[in-house]
């Protein structure tokens, strides 16, 4: 196991995609926060300043999709995978070393960009309005709700990035893998918007992205549709089906 | 997936590497590979069948919070309705809005009122908002499109033809007819050392209207031809004050009241016998009103307050759906579908060594780009005209059959929603085209092209308006403006926001956004092309 581990740190580590991608999801994540938290003003009722700050993620999914698909259907591409398995022929091994892999890398990113995310809020969202002096209090980690938002948004990606390796197993095409996956998080909310109840919140409770992101509420926790970590274990749900999905396919099929 | 030519290699002929040729080969190679046929009629399918999915999922009958003790459906207070309340139809078929206070007389044949409008005051609802608007609790304040004056109509039913001369809260005087028309007169509201004069004749078809400051010089504002007028008309005073949206999202609304005097009616009049009726004010009308309105008359001074509108019905107090409405959602799955199959048109090429044969076959790499282009551009229009010809007529079944009000849609409209659909999904495929060309793996050409058409929609429900509809405007995702068709009206200040289904751009504005987008990839794509190795 250490030595797959090892193998696919070094696989992953020495792709020249994978350090912009890192990059590029960090960048991303913070900007959008950024952008979101310049472009609102705090007329817009019931604001809930932290997950303002966070919005962000729901753009930095999308890269840290794209890396955790390519850490496999790269393999697939290029025929690489035959070499790999090889090497390491118990293939649930394999999936284990890479998820580990995907997981680490991710959690780093994550720390990264939600960390800005929180100085972003902290230095743009005074200006909006979102001050003591309008009733609203500043972002800070050292509160347990932001806390929880926090290391909640953190945990989310890396259970996206998991939930995209197990899609990325079962389907082995980058392309498809990346339109699914992306697909499967973002499609959701919109439909929820587009229906009324009770339909509507039924969606947001088992849709990855609705569910996983309620962990980022701070504020009126009683009008969210699922409350802060049940929403990430529902999350958590889609990931291990995903990855249990995508084992079970690494082992029936041929490579 | 291999791709492989359904016929015989066809022989070597003079216009082998003809764009003709170019573009059968691609064709041949779109329809051979099983995957992409698939994911073709997939996105097609999912679009008619999240149709489906979201017109089911809107219904107007509900509560929208607890009922409140002692009222039944559609009573003021009550939170739960059943059905939509009546949204008039105009005489060319539009919805419109109509209510108002009215005092009439008929008239026979030719005629012209004068009247001294000598003051127009305003009142607007001051309650809690979760409380039934009531005269009890009010401010006072008049609306810029308040207004009072003389109306000449075929009938006292709602959405019937008109044509009015009116002064107004803050756009001076007017000459309006059948709704949608306008030309303004006078500017300057109504006050007691400046009043206004309006007149309004009669002759055959042709309604004139004219204002004057002082009763001796007046003005012709315009004239309206409202063909089909029937002999005997009403013709009267009316006053009328809208919801006003200013501070308020879900808007407030106001009552005007008028005092009009040296009332003068020439012509074949029935009597000299004034009727009031409130036209449209009822709870089953749609238009929220403060109050039914009023009139009283002391010797040849009238007294009249009305609230409503004359004017084109908008969202969101007609809490209307469009024949887009249902469309949307189906169209961004459709949408995700074709840009992963328009990517892989390409990148599977450069993946499998296949683009080296292929510009082996046909040197100018332009051309092999143009015809791909083209093949997947006309895949995708049809699919998304298909999907929207059968969505539209779909979803609109279902909304009609739930219950719910849709704006009336003719068939310009509808063949609107069905080519922009088509042109929507032909410009995304080929400027994904372009991408996945310019950067040969379909990784990043996929993402960026599902987070352009879907983020804004996500990030507007943090936003509300500012940044969700600034995305709408400058990113490829304006291109959905071609399923806003309801239109804006200058003579109606609403709340004209994408929630309200008002798109920030008009619809080939925003289709023209979406081509600028293809337009530039397309460029760099074979500027790309030419210069890199294969």
């Amino acid at each position: 196991m250490t030595e797959a581990l090892r193998a696919e740190w070094t696989k992953l580590r020495t792709l020249t995609g994978t350090a912009w991608l890192l990059v590029g999801a960090v960048a991303l994540t913070v900007g959008v926060s950024a952008a979101v938290a310049a472009a609102t003003h705090q007329s817009a009722p019931g604001g809930d300043p932290t997950k303002l700050a966070l919005a962000g993620v729901d753009l930095g999914q999308a890269v840290v999709v794209v890396l955790a698909v390519l850490a496999i259907s790269e393999e697939y591409t290029t025929g690489m995978i035959r070499v790999s398995l090889s090497a390491v022929p118990r293939r649930l091994v394999l999936l284990a070393a890479k998820a580990a892999n995907v997981a680490g890398l991710t959690l780093a990113v994550a720390i990264l960009a939600v960390a800005g995310c929180l100085l972003v809020g902290r230095l743009i969202l005074p200006g909006a309005g979102f001050d003591p002096a309008h009733g609203y209090t500043l972002v800070s980690i050292t509160k347990s709700p932001t806390l929880r938002a926090a290391a909640g948004s953190v945990l989310y990606l890396v259970l996206i990035g998991l939930l995209a390796l197990g899609v990325a197993t079962a389907i082995r095409d980058a392309a498809v893998s990346i339109g699914s996956v992306l697909a499967l998080l973002y499609l959701p909310p919109i439909l929820a918007q587009a229906v009324s109840d009770p339909l509507r919140r039924h969606l947001q409770q088992i849709a990855p992205m609705s569910a996983g992101l309620a962990v980022q509420a701070t504020t009126s926790l009683r009008s969210q549709p699922i409350a802060p970590w049940a929403g990430l274990g529902v999350l958590t749900g889609w990931a291990i089906a995903s990855l249990l999905t995508g084992g079970a396919l690494l082992r029936l099929r041929d490579a | 997936m291999t791709i492989t030519s359904g016929r015989p290699r066809p022989t070597i002929s003079p216009e082998r590497g003809s764009f003709w040729s170019v573009l059968r080969a691609e064709w041949t190679k779109f329809r051979t590979v099983r995957g992409w046929l698939i994911g073709v009629v997939v996105a097609a399918v999912l679009c008619v069948a999240f149709t489906f999915v979201v017109a089911n999922g809107n219904h107007t009958g509900g509560c929208t919070g607890p009922p409140s003790p002692g009222s039944g459906p559609n009573s003021p207070g009550s939170n739960c309705y059943t059905g939509h309340p009546f949204v008039p139809t105009g005489p060319d078929g539009e919805a419109v809005a109509d209510s108002y206070q009215l005092a009439e007389q008929p008239l026979t044949g030719d005629g012209t009122l004068t009247a001294r409008v000598t003051a127009l005051t305003g009142l607007i609802s001051s309650g809690p908002a979760n409380v039934a608007a009531s005269l009890a609790h009010t401010r006072s304040q008049l609306v810029g499109w308040a207004k009072a004056g003389i109306l000449l109509t075929s009938s006292i039913k709602q959405g019937s033809p008109y044509a009015a001369i009116m002064a107004t809260g803050s756009h001076g005087t007017r000459f309006q007819y059948d709704y949608t028309h306008d030309q303004a007169g006078l500017t300057g509201a109504v006050t007691d050392p400046s009043p206004r004069w309006v007149r309004l004749t009669r002759t055959g078809d042709t309604l004139t209207g004219y204002d004057s400051a002082n009763g001796t010089t007046w003005t012709q504002i315009g004239t309206a031809h409202l063909v089909g007028l029937p002999t005997t008309v009403k013709i009267g005073l009316f006053v009328t004050s809208p919801v006003s949206f200013q501070g308020s999202s879900s808007g407030v609304p106001t009552q005007a009241t008028a005092t009009f005097d040296h009332i003068a009616l020439n012509g074949h009049a029935g009597s000299n016998d004034w009727q009031a009726h409130s036209i449209g004010t009822s709870s089953n009308d749609y238009y929220t009103t403060l109050g039914t309105g009023s009139y009283h008359r002391v010797g040849n001074t009238f007294v009249l307050s009305g609230s409503g509108d004359i004017a084109p019905a908008v969202n969101p107090l007609a809490g209307g759906n469009t024949a887009s409405d249902s469309l949307w959602f189906g169209l961004i799955v459709a949408l995700i579908v074709l840009i992963v199959v328009a990517t892989m048109f390409i990148t599977s090429e450069y993946r499998r060594g296949l683009i080296r044969t292929t510009f082996t076959a046909t040197p100018q790499r332009g051309r092999v780009l143009a015809a791909k282009a083209v093949v997947i551009g006309a895949i995708a229009f049809v699919t998304g005209a298909i999907a929207a010809a059968v969505g539209v007529p779909l979803g609109l079944h279902i909304l009609n059959t739930g219950g719910n009000y849709v704006f009336p849609a003719n068939a310009v409209t509808k063949l609107q929603i069905i080519a922009g659909s088509g042109a929507l999904l032909a410009l995304t495929a080929v400027a994904v085209l372009a991408l996945g060309t310019i950067l040969r793996t379909s990784a990043i050409a996929i993402t960026t092209g599902i987070i352009v058409f879907v983020l804004p929609y996500i990030i507007s429900t943090y936003t509300p308006g500012s940044l969700g509809a600034w995305l709408f405007r400058v990113t490829p995702a304006a291109g959905f403006s071609v399923l806003g068709v309801l239109p804006r009206s200058a003579l109606v200040n609403s709340a004209y926001t994408m929630g309200n289904d008002y798109y920030p751009l008009a619809p080939w504005a925003g289709l023209g956004v979406l081509c600028t987008y293809t337009a530039v990839a397309l460029g760099f794509a074979t500027l790309l092309l030419r210069r890199r190795d294969a």
